[in-house]
C-alpha cells in the first residue's frame, strides 16, 4: 500500500510534484497527478462512495454500477468450471490469508477494493511447467447476483503457460485478478468478456514482471452492459517485458472500458500496448486510458503503446486517452498513436472493385481489424470461437 | 463478341481549390479479345480514367458513357460493375490489414460467380495460377498487400485477374516496378488470362518494354485528359524515342 494521506481518489490534486507530464499528442491530456501517487488500499472503507467526479470514474456510467461500487457483494467462490488434468498448472480455492494474496497490487479505486474486503476464497492458478500448456476457466454461471472475486495466477521462475478466463452468461462481477510472474517465465494472461447485455463487470488486474520474463496480457470484450478491465503491468525487475493487447465491440447501450498501466520501474523493460475497438449503433460507447510512466530508475526502457478505434455508424462515442510520464532522460523509446476514425474508402472500394458487396466489404474489414488482436491469444480453439462470436457482433450490427 | 464503349466522357474531382476537370471527352472501344495501350504524360488522367471506369467515389462523372456490352456500367455500384465483368488492376494497391489473402480472393471469386467455387477445384486453380507468377504459398496466409513489395502486389493483381476471370481488364501501370524477370511473369499471366477468356485491356503504361510482351493491338496518345491520337505498336516505339512533346505544344501538364 502506497503512502499517500487520506483517502482521496476522489480529489483532484493540482500540484504534480515536479512530475512530467509529457504527451505528443494534441489530444493527449495532462495528468493531474502521477500515477505513481495514486492511493491504494485493500480496505472499501478507505474509499469514498463513488460520485462519478473521479478522474477514474467520470467516463464510467456510475449509476449502472451503483451495486458493485457501493452495495454488499456476495464473497463466495463464484461458480467456476476448472478444467482437468493439465500438465504444469495447478489451481485450487484458498483463504484469504494466503501468501500469494496481495503479492502484485492493490486497488485504487472503490470498486476493486469493494471485491477485496468481501472475497471469502481466491482463485489460485499456479503454473510451473516449463511447456506451454492452455488452462481455460470458465465462468457462465455467476447469475444477477453483486458478488466478488479474487483471482491469483503465478508463474513460476521459467515456467510457460496460457491462463483464459472466458466469461459468458448473466454476471454483477466485481473482481480482481493478481498476476506474478516469476523470473524468465513467459505468462499469456486472456479474459475474455462475452456477458449478457444485463451484465456488469468491473475488474482490476495487478501484475507483476520478475527477471527477464514476459508476460502477454490480452482482453477481449464483446458482452456486457458495462464491462471495465483494468490492467495494471508493473514492469519491476530488469529485463522484463510486458505487453498489453485489446479489442472490443460496442453496440448500442454497450459501455466498454478499459484502463491499461504500463509501470516501468526497473532498467531495460519493454512494454508494447495495442488495443483496437469497432463501435456500433449510436449509444454504443468506449473508453480506453493508456497510463504509461517511466520510472526514475526505468533506464533503458523502451514503450510504445496504440489505439485504434473504428467507428461504424453515426453516434458512438470513444474516448481514447493515451498519457506518457516520464521521470528518467535515458529511454530507449517512447512513444504513442492513437485514432478514432470511419472505415478507409480506399480498402472498401478495392474490396468491392472485387466484386464484394459493400455490405460484406465492411464486415470484411472490421473483422480483420480485430483479428490482429484475436491471433495473439495463441489458442487455436478460443481463436475460432472469437472469430465466430465477432461475426456474430457483425451480423446482429444492422447496416454494416 | 463482348465490348466496352467509353464514349465522351467528362469526369472531374473535387479538390481544396474547386473542382478539377480531368477527363475531357474521352473516347475509346475495346472489343473481345483486343489490347489497347494507353500512353501518355504524367498527370494527363489515365488513372482517372481506370478509375472512373471502376466507379471509385472520388471522381465524379460530368457527363458521358460506359458501355458493357450495351450496359450502361456509370450507374452501377462499384461491386455490380465488377460482377458485370470489368477488372481494375491498381497502379497502387491497397493494404487490408487482417483479411488473408486466401480468404479475399474466395470471396471475391464467391461474390463474383454467385456461388462458392467448389473447393477442390478453386484450390487447384489457386495453386496453378500462383505457382506460374511465382508468389510463394505463404502467400495465401498473409494479409492482402500488407508489407508485400511493389513487384509482389502487381502479381497478386494479375493473380486476381486470372482467378476472376473478368470480360474487360484495366492494367494501371502494372509494369512499374517490376523487373525484367517480374515483369515476362506478370506479362505472361495477362496473356494467359487473354488465351484463356478472350479478355479485353486496356493497358496504361509509359514504357514499350511491357508492349513487348503484351503486343497491343492499338496503341492511343492520352494528353490532357483525352486521346489525341491512336496508332498500332509502331507508335508506342515512336513515342518512346520522341516523347509527348509534339502533342504538348498547346497544353501544360495537368490542366
Ligand atoms: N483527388 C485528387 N485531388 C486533386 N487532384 C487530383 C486528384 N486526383 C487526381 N488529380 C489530378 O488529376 C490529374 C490526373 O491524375 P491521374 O492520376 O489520372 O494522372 P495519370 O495520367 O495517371 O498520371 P501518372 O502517369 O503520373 O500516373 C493530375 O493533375 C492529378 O494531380
Ligand atoms: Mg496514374
Amino acid at each position: 500500500m502506497s503512502a499517500a494521506p487520506t483517502a482521496n481518489t476522489g480529489l483532484i490534486e493540482t500540484d504534480q510534484h515536479g512530475m512530467k507530464a509529457h504527451s505528443d499528442g494534441g489530444d493527449a491530456y495532462v495528468p493531474v497527478q502521477s500515477r505513481a501517487e495514486r492511493f491504494t488500499s485493500t480496505s472499501v472503507d478507505d474509499f469514498e462512495k463513488v460520485t462519478g467526479f473521479e478522474l477514474e470514474w467520470k467516463l464510467t456510467p456510475i449509476s449502472r454500477i451503483a451495486a458493485l461500487t457501493e452495495g454488499e457483494l456476495d464473497g463466495s467462490a463464484p461458480a467456476t468450471a476448472l478444467p482437468e488434468g493439465v500438465a504444469g498448472v495447478a489451481a485450487s480455492w484458498v483463504d484469504r490469508s494466503d501468501a500469494r494474496i496481495g503479492t502484485a497490487g492493490a486497488p485504487e479505486e472503490r470498486a476493486s477494493a469493494n471485491a477485496w474486503s468481501s472475497f471469502e476464497k481466491a482463485l489460485a492458478i499456479d503454473v510451473s511447467g516449463e511447456e506451454l500448456h492452455e488452462y481455460r476457466v470458465i465462468r457462465s454461471e455467476l447469475g444477477q447476483t453483486p458478488r466478488a472475486a479474487h483471482t491469483v495466477i503465478t508463474a513460476a521462475p521459467f515456467s510457460q503457460g496460457l491462463v483464459i478466463l472466458s466469461n459468458s452468461g448473466d454476471a454483477q462481477l466485481s473482481e480482481n485478478v493478481e498476476i506474478v510472474v516469476g523470473d524468465q517465465a513467459q505468462l499469456t494472461v486472456v479474459t475474455v468478456q462475452e456477458w449478457t447485455d444485463e451484465s456488469n463487470h468491473l475488474a482490476s488486474h495487478f501484475a507483476r514482471v520478475g527477471r527477464d520474463a514476459r508476460l502477454r496480457h490480452i482482453v477481449i470484450s464483446l458482452g456486457g452492459g458495462v464491462v471495465r478491465v483494468n490492467p495494471s503491468i508493473h514492469l519491476v525487475e530488469t529485463g522484463a517485458d510486458g505487453s498489453a493487447f485489446g479489442a472490443y465491440f460496442a453496440d448500442a447501450g454497450q459501455h466498454l472500458e478499459q484502463r491499461v498501466y504500463i509501470d516501468h520501474v526497473a532498467a531495460q523493460t519493454k512494454s508494447r500496448v495495442k488495443y483496437k475497438g469497432a463501435l456500433q449503433g449510436a449509444t454504443a460507447r468506449s473508453v480506453w486510458v493508456g497510463d504509461v510512466l517511466i520510472g526514475p530508475h526505468a533506464t533503458g526502457t523502451d514503450s510504445y503503446e496504440e489505439n485504434r478505434n473504428l467507428v461504424l455508424s453515426e453516434g458512438p462515442r470513444a474516448d481514447s486517452i493515451p498519457n506518457l510520464e516520464i521521470e528518467t532522460g535515458d529511454i530507449q523509446g517512447a512513444g504513442h498513436a492513437s485514432s478514432t476514425g470511419r472505415f478507409d474508402d480506399e480498402q472498401l472500394f478495392y474490396l468491392q472493385s472485387r466484386g464484394i458487396p459493400e455490405d460484406e466489404a465492411r464486415r470484411l474489414v472490421v473483422r480483420g481489424f480485430l483479428a490482429e488482436i484475436v491471433a495473439q491469444i495463441g489458442s487455436e480453439q478460443v481463436e475460432s470461437e472469437l472469430s465466430a462470436a465477432i461475426e456474430a457482433e457483425l451480423t446482429r450490427a444492422q447496416g454494416i | 463478341m463482348s465490348n466496352l464503349e467509353i464514349r465522351d466522357l467528362h469526369v472531374s474531382v473535387e479538390t481544396e481549390q474547386g473542382t478539377k476537370q480531368i477527363l475531357k471527352g474521352v473516347d475509346l472501344s475495346i472489343g473481345e479479345g483486343e489490347t489497347h495501350a494507353i500512353m501518355g504524360p504524367n498527370g494527363s488522367g489515365k488513372s482517372t480514367l481506370a478509375y472512373a471506369i471502376a466507379g471509385h467515389p472520388k471522381y465524379t462523372v460530368e457527363s458521358g458513357s460506359v458501355k458493357l456490352d450495351g450496359e450502361e456500367v456509370l450507374t452501377m455500384t462499384v461491386d455490380e460493375r465488377a460482377r458485370a465483368g470489368l477488372f481494375l488492376a491498381m497502379q497502387y494497391p491497397v493494404e487490408i490489414p487482417g483479411v488473408s489473402v486466401s480468404n479475399f480472393l474466395r470471396t471475391a471469386k464467391t461474390a463474383i460467380d454467385g456461388a462458392a467455387p467448389p473447393i477442390r477445384g478453386w484450390i487447384k486453380d489457386l495453386d496453378s495460377s500462383m505457382s506460374q507468377l511465382r508468389m510463394d504459398k505463404s502467400f495465401r496466409e498473409r494479409n492482402v498487400n500488407e508489407g508485400f513489395s511493389g513487384g509482389e502486389k502487381k502479381r497478386n493483381e494479375i493473380l486476381q485477374l486470372e482467378l476472376l476471370k473478368p470480360k474487360f481488364a484495366v492494367l494501371d501501370e502494372t509494369d512499374s516496378g517490376l523487373d525484367v524477370d517480374a515483369l515476362k511473369i506478370v506479362s505472361e499471366g495477362v496473356n494467359r488470362a487473354k488465351a484463356n477468356t478472350g479478355l479485353g485491356i486496356l493497358l496504361i503504361t509509359h514504357y514499350n518494354r511491357i508492349l513487348k510482351y503484351i503486343q497491343p493491338d492499338f496503341v492511343h496518345v492520352f494528353v490532357a485528359g483525352k486521346v489525341v491520337e491512336q496508332g498500332g505498336p509502331e507508335l508506342a516505339v515512336r513515342l518512346e524515342n520522341e516523347g509527348y512533346d509534339r502533342f504538348l505544344s498547346n497544353v501544360n501538364v495537368g490542366s
